[in-house]
């Protein structure tokens, strides 16, 4: 079957690379602040992880090599075409990179995975005609979203995100550090040169918690370890999350993610 | 009016769409992993017959066009209007402009039996059956001796309309034609 080829494609890229294979866990006790991000609590209070990202930074802050992971992640409320509540994320952080270099490893293991392709380079700005001083967050998803989905028949990294969409990716001079991967118009992998200072962090974590309040959006408690990690240091490094069903459906031409899936939403 | 929000989209749902009737096609649940969630969907108008795309914020609402379909019987036209009568025992009539018979024009055969689209109670498109018979009005006569497989010569049918038939066919047979794609299917044994 493709997807065992692609995950054996996959550790064996990476242990040529030396990123060590973590496992994370599934169930944790805090949910993420991300706005847009909707966690399954369980009934003992805890929840179904939306990614592996907060554990990963506590490990690399604890002084772990560089890492990735594969494993199933939940988000509430996504079901769609290219959408199942669980699904399997490829997630990996490498010491010392920055976006750039991260982009070229992701190109180089989608190559591997995909097939060899040539990969376009589109700032955010050049997606959109709205001013991005003006537009209102939602505004700027909605067009970044439509104008993505457009992109078809090719594999197009988007960069130069505005600050206020930089979620946990550093900024630097005005624009932040963080890109998205589309192929054919499906957005497939998004990664950040990693913020790595403490009270930025926690000033975006309160920031996160805002807007969900204004979106009456459940608003959950900040993860101290996570902040404790920041404080003792997080690496300098980037990170980037694949979807990697999504990977799996464009390589075999599905239309959608329950294609590749033996059992998804409605059958599991 | 009702309204409908996007997490009530499915296929078939009849909704006003820049003040028109529409039924949604597709619909699409798109959600950015760090953005808002959004629906893309396809409308067909259902008095053009074209097909929209649109795109709306997740939660977004659009108005319930009161869209309806019921079978009824082809009456007659008055050169302006053509009349169709409901046949579910209420004989109540309706009639329909240009425009909504527009689809099914060349297949109007009087006591046939076709799906009406009413908005707000006025017809606004009839759809024929798949598959109508319909006699041959006007055709030339098939030449004998001449085998050759699939040749055809044009008939004339009683509503009108224009169609290929094989050359066996004369005045007087009832044909049965696909309305979908306007072809001769086989002559029916009458």
């Amino acid at each position: 079957m493709e997807r065992a080829r692609m995950l054996r494609i996959t550790r064996r890229f990476f242990e040529e690379r030396d990123v060590l294979e973590v496992q994370m866990p599934v169930l944790g006790r805090h949910a993420v602040t991300d706005p847009a991000i909707e966690c399954i609590r369980t009934e003992d209070g805890r929840f179904l992880q939306p990614s592996p990202e907060y554990h990963m930074k506590r490990l690399l802050a604890a002084g772990g090599p560089s890492i990735f992971s594969i494993g199933p992640v939940f988000r509430a409320d996504e079901a769609g075409r290219w959408h199942n509540t669980e699904f399997t994320m490829l997630e990996w952080y490498h010491l010392g990179f920055d976006a750039d270099d991260l982009m070229r490893e992701l190109a180089a293991l989608t190559d591997a995975l995909l097939g060899p392709s040539d990969y376009e380079r589109r700032t955010f700005a050049s997606l959109t005609a709205l001013d991005i001083d003006d537009a209102t967050t939602d505004e700027l998803d909605l067009a970044i979203a439509v104008a993505v989905a457009r992109l078809r028949d090719k594999r197009v990294f988007v960069t130069r995100y505005p600050a206020r969409q930089a979620a946990l990716a550093r900024i630097s001079n005005g624009v932040a550090d963080r890109f998205e991967l589309v192929i054919d118009g499906i957005e497939v992998a998004n990664g950040y040169h990693e913020l790595t200072d403490v009270e930025e962090l926690a000033r975006r974590l309160t920031a996160d918690n805002l807007a969900r309040c204004e979106r009456d959006r459940s608003v959950p408690d900040i993860d101290r370890a996570f902040l404790a990690a920041h404080a003792r240091g997080l690496p300098d490094c980037a990170g980037v999350a694949v979807g990697f069903d999504r990977l799996v459906a464009l390589k075999i031409g599905a239309r959608a993610v329950a294609d590749v899936m033996p059992f998804p939403d409605g059958r599991a | 009016m009702a309204i409908y929000a996007t997490n009530e989209f499915r296929a078939g749902l009849k909704v006003l769409l820049e003040a028109d009737p529409c039924s949604i096609i597709e619909n699409e649940f798109v959600k950015p992993g760090k953005g808002q969630a959004f629906n893309r969907v396809k409308f067909r108008n259902l008095k053009t017959g074209r097909v929209w795309e649109r795109t709306f914020k997740s939660g977004e609402t659009i108005e319930a066009a009161d869209v309806m379909e019921a079978e009824m019987e082809y009456l007659y036209t008055d050169g302006q209007f053509w009349h169709f009568m409901k046949t579910d025992g209420s004989y109540e009539q309706v009639e329909a402009g240009d425009a909504a018979v527009a689809q099914a024009r060349d297949w109007l055969k009087e006591q046939d039996t076709f799906t009406v689209t009413l908005w707000n109670g006025d017809p606004i498109s009839v759809t024929p059956p798949n598959f109508v018979d319909l006699e041959v009005a006007e055709t030339d006569p098939g030449l004998r001796g001449d085998t050759a497989q699939g040749a055809t010569k044009p008939a004339t049918l009683s509503t009108g309309a224009t169609v290929k038939v094989p050359l066996f066919v004369n005045i007087g047979d009832v044909l049965r034609i696909d309305t979908r794609t306007g072809e001769y299917v086989s002559r029916v044994k009458s």
